[in-house]
């Protein structure tokens, strides 16, 4: 199933320094391995365990979750804007499958 | 959302805590709940945290733990000769310590980030911050949690 995360920069065009935000949201239920279901067997843990962040192949931002993240994560951070290229973000799920999502930052 | 525990866990698990409170002086540290101090020992490798330049922004009462906001920012130029490099995010009464552990460098231009998190029950958040010369910032937040994000 590809999920298609939601990406917004607060800007399109950036002078070179500025700063950057970017919003992002993916869907994914974030199991967190700690629930039990109708019969009382654990439900398995299956959460997005890794976000990375590279604007022109550079990385800028990364983080490791863990189970405490809330489901349907929503992460903010931002970048500084040196060069125009991709806003790449990645999020790497538990079975090891990526979720990818694009966006484009101009500099001037 | 249901907590998927009925009356029959509820019941064992109770009876598991008297167990616990009953031999309780045997178990490891006092008063630890889960691995949040651990997690932090092996972060800073032992060395002792200064309190300040990390803000750590939590609502004082959250009514569902099964989101809460979080925000955290570091006081730092960002440059390549003094930067955030480490972000580490506890809690200390969740099932299990940790809650993110987020890596920055000078193109982030600056140390700050935004997540909601689960939280079980009212407890401290706890945000450790790592410079590039070494040296460790922390904050401490509590959130008193009326609805626990269970399983969190």
């Amino acid at each position: 199933m590809a999920v298609k995360p939601r990406i917004k920069l607060d800007k399109k065009e950036a002078k070179k320094g500025d700063l950057v935000e970017v919003k992002a949201l993916v869907a994914h239920i974030m199991e967190s391995g700690q629930r039990r279901d109708g019969k009382g067997e654990v439900i398995p843990r299956k959460i997005l365990n890794k976000f990375e962040a590279t604007v022109n192949g550079k990385p800028v931002f990364s983080a490791e979750f863990e189970p405490a993240i809330a489901a349907n994560p929503y992460i903010q951070f931002k970048f500084k804007a040196t060069e125009s290229g991709p806003v790449v973000l990645t999020w790497t799920d538990d079975d090891g499958t990526k979720i990818v999502g694009e966006e484009k930052i101009t500099v001037n | 959302m249901s907590c998927g525990l009925d009356r029959r866990q509820v019941l064992a698990f109770g009876g598991g805590a008297l167990a616990v409170a009953a031999f309780g002086f045997s178990v490891g540290p006092a008063n630890a709940a889960n691995d949040a101090a651990e997690l932090i020992a092996k972060f800073t490798g032992g060395k002792q945290a200064t309190t300040g330049k990390v803000k750590l922004d939590l609502p004082e009462i959250a009514e569902n733990g099964n989101t809460v906001p979080m925000t955290f920012s570091v006081e730092s130029p960002m440059t390549e000769s003094s930067y955030v490099s480490e972000v580490l995010v506890v809690a200390d009464e969740n099932p299990r310590g940790g809650i993110a552990h987020f890596h920055f460098s000078p193109a982030s231009g600056v140390a700050e980030a935004n997540t909601r998190i689960r939280l079980a029950k009212t407890q401290n958040i706890i945000a450790v911050a790592k410079m590039n010369d070494g040296s460790f910032f922390t904050a401490t937040k509590q959130v008193k949690v009326t609805i626990g994000g269970c399983g969190g």
